[in-house]
């Protein structure tokens, strides 16, 4: 009787404590993880995209610099990035917020692996549209923004919905660099009850809705956008 | 006279695909191209709107407008060589991403910068023209390879080219769908186009082309009005191939 009463006030104990550490972590996750994935996925994806249009030039010179930054970034671990940025530019005289740092970190490493996406989105379009945009007296620019990407836009959605969602966990580095997002939140909490299982379980969870969440807009997006591939 | 090319010479690496060959389109005229797969016709006829560069070739317009391939061109004279003509490709290449009318309107309000409604109805007429009335608001897939053909005419006449350029326009259709759109290239020359058409079919060069041409290997094997090489070929080449296309048929 005395040990079911106590696994029973153990139990609530549980409840009451992971309702209490809900609120400061959907704050975490409202106040830094989101802004903070959606931020560096925009920037991303604007570098990518003249990354990717670099490295299609037929100039050799134009192409170097971007293949030198795509090889860099994806051969170096995405935290030690991330303590070059926040702890290493101090050394040179630029000291940056944890938040600021965390958007250069991320947007460069988004950068590098989408413009791969974007890349091999616009090498997958056909040939002849490009033809076809030319023959209708476009230059390359032209051809490219109205004829190409739009295609090519379909073509990426599935690869860069995965890129979205490995940075919307990825931000949990930022707690390493001092950023309260939704896993520090869920650090400092244990630090201070010991409750290790519950608290971590209880972020995974929070990241997975997130997740789950995207890839549900994923699926509305791809829906709307079939028609611009021929069938 | 509408375009006079000399010396046009094209390889691919070691591949001389054209060899030294001579053309003149005259205004109002449709010229055929026949020949062997491989014979270089369409590279040929993608030279003429530099879809492919000719190492060597001097081109003259009517207007006074020439280009000497020996030399490198710039930009500017490559994107007026491009307006100069439409071109309509064998598998049609329309913009899957756009409507029928979309795609009529594209040359027009994003190239030559008119009036989106005056585009439109333009593009509506064009596509009336090639009996589409009632497909204007469908996408590419939606159509049969015979209508989306048709639409890549109307495509290609909407930027008003001095020349229209067809490769092997009906190749990729079904039998039942070639005879909608040789119809409507029939109709264009009616009209008066300037034309240069690649293709087998025989019947539509002996009854719609002034001028035709018969290519092998690279070379310009016999050509003349169609009466003289369609029915009485001098080279045993041209004579061969006739023969052996028309068992086909």
């Amino acid at each position: 009787m005395f040990l079911v009463n106590n696994v029973q006030v153990g139990l609530t104990d549980n409840v009451d404590l992971i309702l209490q550490a809900l609120w400061p972590m959907v704050e975490g996750a409202i106040k830094y993880t989101i802004p903070l994935a959606l931020v560096s996925f925009f920037i991303g994806i604007i570098i990518a995209l003249i990354t990717a249009v670099m490295r299609l030039s037929p100039i050799r010179l134009v192409r170097a610099p971007a293949t030198f930054y795509v090889s860099a970034i994806r051969g170096t671990p995405l935290l030690v990035q991330l303590f070059i940025v926040f702890y290493g530019l101090p050394t040179l005289g630029i000291t940056l917020n944890p938040l600021p740092s965390a958007v250069i970190a991320f947007s460069l490493n988004v950068g590098a692996y989408a413009s791969e996406i974007i890349r091999a989105s616009i090498s997958s379009i056909p040939k002849g549209q490009w033809e076809a945009g030319y023959t209708i007296g476009m230059n390359y620019t032209t051809t490219l923004r109205r004829i190409i990407l739009p295609q090519a836009t379909r073509v990426s959605i599935p690869p860069l919905s995965n890129t979205f969602i490995s940075l919307i966990k990825d931000t949990s580095l930022a707690s390493m660099i001092l950023v309260t997002e939704l896993f520090r939140k869920a650090q400092e909490i244990a630090a201070t009850t010991y409750q290790f299982m519950l608290l971590y379980m209880e972020a995974a969870v929070l990241y997975w809705i997130i997740c789950f969440a995207l890839s549900i807009v994923q699926e509305v997006v791809e829906r709307r956008l079939d028609r611009y591939i021929a069938k | 006279m509408l375009l006079s090319i000399n010396g046009l010479t094209k390889s691919f690496q070691d591949l001389h695909v054209i060899k030294n060959v001579d053309i003149t389109v005259e205004k109002g005229k449709v010229v055929t191209i026949m020949g062997p797969s491989g014979s270089g016709k369409t590279t040929f006829l993608r030279c003429l709107n530099g879809l492919e560069l000719p190492e060597q070739g001097h081109y003259q317009f009517g207007d006074g407008f020439t280009l000497d391939f020996t030399q490198k061109l710039t930009k500017k004279d490559m994107l007026r060589l491009r307006r100069k003509s439409g071109m309509v490709f064998q598998s049609y290449h329309l913009f899957p991403h756009k409507t029928a009318l979309q795609n009529v309107m594209e040359g027009p309000v994003i190239v030559q910068k008119k009036d989106k409604q005056i585009a439109r109805n333009e593009a509506q007429q064009l596509l009336t023209k090639v009996g589409l009335h009632d497909k204007m608001d469908l996408y590419p897939h939606q159509l049969s390879g015979g209508q989306q053909q048709r639409v890549g005419i109307a495509r290609a006449l909407a930027i008003e080219p001095e020349l229209m350029l067809f490769d092997e326009p009906t190749s990729a259709l079904d039998p039942e769908l070639v005879g909608e759109v040789l119809s409507v290239i029939k109709e264009l020359a009616n009209e008066g186009w300037t034309m240069v058409v690649v293709t087998h079919e025989v019947s539509f060069a002996r009854h719609v082309s002034d001028h035709v041409i018969f290519m092998d290997g690279g070379h310009i094997v016999e050509q003349g009005p169609p009466k003289d090489v369609l029915e009485k070929p001098k080279e045993p080449r041209t004579q061969q191939f006739l023969t052996r296309i028309v068992k086909e048929r």
